[in-house]
């Protein structure tokens, strides 16, 4: 029997009501009174000098209460990046300035050049269309490549040229790695794109900024996945302002995926404005607007070599990257295509010797930062499918290739720099082939065929580095914060908890989740347990939710303060029942004292807590509150196998999804509902990646995908019912819950399965294709078919 | 400004409106009835959906002033008044049909659209009739499954809750 309670329970969401009613409270629900609107007036050109700006027109249209430009934030601080890569040689990343308002020149269309505020959203964006901006349009650099050449125009003209860094991991292993490559019995090569894509939440971003002129406190409310980092960043970098001055609430957030994480010029500029204006001010996106101003994700070009013996064993893994970061500096992009790409490389094979080299590269495009995965997909696409073409090209079995360089013995230390703790790589196979029915397959083809389709089998597996992270790691690796989580429990008098948590929840349901954890550990009912989260003014500093991290390093901070309640609760029953700390035992929300009949309630305990009157006070303070950081130890590593099966259509090219079946490990699950409905969602982002959604810029840096009309968005059309499992289970042995996070693995495992599909289906016809590059178009699809 | 007048969940509503104001602003703007969302502006994602004179509409694709005497039916008006959730809103909490909740009411306002022409409508219907509905969590299973529930069907064999 299922439990109905507790952990592994799946109790239904109580955060759902408020949804399913209209009555969730999105920072766009939220209004001040007196609140001022913003419109900014943003950039048409990807590059471009700013010789003038005149606002006389603007500034007397109705309702304008003053616009802002570039020369409003000389001396105020440049939006910051949460961290900086070392390259090859040892030297720091180039770091170029970030102004919250363009100063001289525009890098990418949608660079914010001047904001007009206004009583009214429609008298902003009239006015804005009255400002007359003097830019020069300069040549601008997007294709990567052609940014690192002698001559090219620079995107910052303080570096020293388009190079971000060049990176190299492990940079010892390099000549080793070249070794095994000559004595290879085999050496298979494949050059690939990783799409560039647009995360897309379905809320908009949205920034209200709030001043107090009484007691100078500034507030703001935005749609952020981690409301104490956004605090921490904008008020000591770019505004100055103390942080027991500034307030950030992010409150219900519509999906976050990554590009809510990051510090944007919107937020600082709200917070700003309403303390020069002394007005609330609001800015709320439009849809075109986040296609132009939200950090994208992805967009690498990659070359993957694999060695092999005579025995078909892997002996070495080369990899060279250009890794697009856009014209700026985005919050966490330098992380992304180096310590979350390089550290996957090994994936779930005993490869001994691997070599990264990334190369980053500034272009007149949107600034790149982490998308759903964030690095991990980038390097489970690249080593899946260089696989794939392997065994093509020796003729064996792709499964069985796999199984035979599986990691089988754990720990087992990877030859960079992680350690995965625990896994079972051929259990979560052999579940997917039974989930899959591969034995079907041959049938399910012929059917197919006999309507005309060709059909494909793609299978691969995936690990992850989540639960991120230990910081005194990530602080040698260059991290400019710590990756720990927070919680404080308060107990009430009467015995009702409330959590109040570091994490962040925009979608991932914690409000039900939490509280299963801690009814589990105290035997109450999970309806004794409020989560609260989003808000800096009632929540202990915390870094938020992104990297499949909540439950894994929050839920253990809730968990560590738990105990702390616990341990001091026995205190109290002790002296209570008047028996010795040691025999008190706590079950189903009871105190006892083993071997006796003496019991006292959760509840009574509470009481006494707050209302001490029998109570050791000499020994213990009352009240019941703790508070606990928790920094993991190690990364936690899911992995799973997925295997996509699709039909193509030979006439068209276009490409259908049949059946996906995806067989995690995620160690031990809280919900097991909420788990499946993370997986779901990453499966059609990672559908949506192989075979959709693709932002595609012209020659110029114009952005041609950006509207729903033109950027494919998957849709219920598009996608299958999932066949999802988690019953293989490796428990995490190092964060006390033994959980694992579930939140990317979706994303990250499903682009390969799709592209290996379609070329099983197209070698299945006949077709010399060996690779076809995301997002598989009919269009694409038809050109290597009849290439 | 022009004075529109419309029934709103069974409420007589009026305000005043620009000739450019959407029925989406007057809702969440005017009225202050923020369940109405709106995800993008191209009248793609259906975030947006209200019923107009019983119609599924994409409220930020029609003015206010188009409204003008209509009978307009939100999501806040989709519950008992004793906060009871209806068929449709109680599947989708059943069956984890929703995760950040911003696309939610237009899915909800869609699928009762669509249970209201289709009572008992495949799956292939509902994906077909949700192609101007986006979600970006939920990978559409759990909404399918959910609206398959709604009118009735056992799920009980589709794959994995």
């Amino acid at each position: 029997m299922p439990k109905d309670h507790g952990i592994g329970a799946s109790p239904k969401r109580r955060e759902d009501v408020r949804f399913l009613s209209g009555t969730g409270n999105y920072t766009d629900d939220i209004n001040i009174r007196g609140q001022a609107y913003v419109h900014f007036l943003r950039s048409d050109l990807a590059h471009g000098k700013i010789n003038g700006i005149d606002t006389t027109a603007a500034a007397a249209m109705p309702g304008v209460l003053r616009i802002f430009t570039g020369a409003d934030f000389e001396g105020v601080g440049s939006i910051p990046c949460g961290w900086q890569v070392t390259d090859r040689h040892g030297q720091p990343m180039q770091e170029p300035a970030h102004p919250v308002l363009a100063q001289g020149k525009v890098r990418h269309v949608g660079d914010p050049i001047a904001a007009v505020v206004a009583e009214t959203r429609e008298q902003a964006r009239d006015a804005a269309e009255a400002i007359e901006v003097d830019l020069e349009d300069l040549p601008a650099v997007v294709d990567m490549k052609a940014a690192l050449e002698d001559g090219a125009p620079k995107v910052h003209d303080d570096l020293t040229s388009n190079l971000c860094y060049d990176w190299g991991f492990v940079e010892e292993n390099k000549a080793a790695v070249e070794e095994a490559f000559q004595k290879a019995a085999h050496v298979t090569t494949l050059e690939l794109v990783n799409n560039r894509l647009i995360a897309n939440p379905m809320e908009p971003r949205v920034a209200v900024g709030d001043y107090n002129r009484a007691s100078d406190d500034s507030t703001l409310y935005t749609t952020s996945q981690n409301p104490h980092v956004i605090r921490l960043l904008m008020g000591a970098f770019v505004l100055g302002i103390p942080e027991h001055k500034l307030r950030v609430v992010a409150p219900d957030v519509g999906g976050g995926f990554g590009t809510k994480i990051f510090h944007y010029a919107e937020e600082a500029f709200c917070t700003f404005a309403a303390k020069a204006l002394n007005r609330p001010v609001k800015w709320t996106a439009s849809r075109s607007e986040a296609f132009i101003s939200d950090a994208h994700g992805r967009d690498h070009v990659t070359k993957i070599e694999l060695a092999l013996d005579a025995d078909n064993n892997f002996t070495a893994l080369r990899t060279d990257t250009l890794a697009n970061m856009g014209a700026y500096l985005s919050t966490f992009a330098p992380s992304v295509p180096t310590w979350l790409h390089g550290t996957l490389m090994a994936g779930n094979y005993k490869t001994p010797l691997i070599y990264v080299n990334v190369k980053a590269v500034f272009t007149n495009t949107v600034p790149v930062d982490a998308y759903r995965g964030a690095g991990r997909p980038e390097a489970t696409y690249q080593l899946e499918r260089v696989i794939d073409k392997a065994a093509r090209e020796l003729g064996v079995d792709p499964i069985a290739l796999r199984r035979q360089n599986f990691i089988t013995e754990f720990p087992y230390a990877t030859p960079v720099a992680v350690e995965y703790d625990t896994g079972d790589y051929n259990a979560t196979m052999d579940k997917l082939e039974e989930m899959g029915d591969f034995k079907g397959f041959a049938k399910r083809r012929e059917a197919s065929e006999a309507k005309g389709k060709l059909r494909g089998l793609g299978v691969n597996c995936y690990i992850e580095a989540c639960g991120i992270a230990p910081s005194n790691l990530v602080g040698q690796l260059g991290a400019r914060a710590g990756l720990y989580e927070s919680a404080t429990v308060r107990v009430n008098a009467t015995g009702g908890l409330v959590v109040m948590t570091g994490s962040h929840s925009h979608g991932q349901g914690h409000e039900t989740s939490f509280p299963q954890v801690i009814a589990e550990m105290i035997g109450i009912d999970e309806s004794m347990v409020e989560i609260v989260h989003g808000d800096t003014a009632n929540t202990p500093m915390g870094m938020g939710t992104y990297g499949s991290r909540s439950l894994a390093v929050g839920g253990s901070a809730m968990f560590r303060a738990t105990e702390k309640i616990i341990a001091k609760a026995k205190k109290i029953a002790a002296h209570l029942m008047e028996a010795a700390e040691a025999d008190i035992e706590l079950k189903d929300g009871a105190f006892s004292v083993a071997g006796t009949d003496k019991s006292v309630a959760w509840g009574d305990v509470c009481l006494a807590a707050y209302v001490p009157h029998n109570y050791p006070l000499e020994e213990i303070e009352p009240g019941l509150e703790e508070t606990a950081f928790y920094d993991p130890a190690n990364f936690t590593y899911p992995s799973g196998a997925y295997a996509c099966e699709v039909e193509v259509d030979p006439e068209t090219g276009k490409v259908t999804i049949e059946r996906f079946a995806a067989a995690d490990d995620f160690g031990n699950v809280v919900n097991p509902m909420i788990v499946e409905g993370q997986v779901h969602g990453g499966l059609a982002q990672g559908i949506g990646q192989a075979l959709l959604e693709g932002a595609v810029y012209d020659e110029n840096g114009q952005l041609l995908s950006a509207s729903y009309m033109d950027y494919a968005m998957p849709r219920a059309d598009d996608v299958p019912f999932y066949s999802v499992d988690h019953s293989c289970q490796t428990p995490c042995t190092h964060n006390p819950l033994g959980v694992k996070g579930c939140g990317e693995a979706g994303a990250i495992g499903s682009p390969p399965a799709v592209v290996n599909a379609v070329v099983d289906a197209l070698q299945s016809a006949g077709r010399d294709v060996t690779h076809i590059d995301m997002p598989l178009s009919p269009s694409r699809v038809w050109q290597a078919m009849h290439g | 400004m022009t004075q529109v007048s419309m029934t709103v969940n069974g409420k007589p509503v009026s305000g005043d409106v620009e000739g450019r104001t959407l029925l989406s602003s007057f809702l969440r703007e005017q009225l202050e009835m923020t369940g109405t969302h709106v995800g993008c502006d191209t009248s793609q994602c259906g975030a947006c959906v209200v019923h107009v004179d019983g119609a599924a509409v994409k409220s930020c694709t029609m003015l206010a002033l188009e409204a003008e005497g209509a009978d307009v039916a939100t999501i806040e008006g989709q519950a008992a008044p004793d906060g009871t959730l209806n068929a449709i809103q109680q599947a989708f909490q059943d069956h984890h049909g929703l995760q950040c909740g911003f696309c939610t009411p237009g899915m909800v306002m869609s699928a009762a659209a669509l249970l209201k022409e289709n009572p008992k409508p495949s799956e292939a219907e509902i994906r077909d009739y949700l192609e101007g509905n986006i979600c970006r969590c939920t990978g559409y299973h759990n909404i399918v499954k959910a609206i398959m529930a709604a009118s009735g069907q056992d799920v009980s064999a589709i794959a994995a809750e």
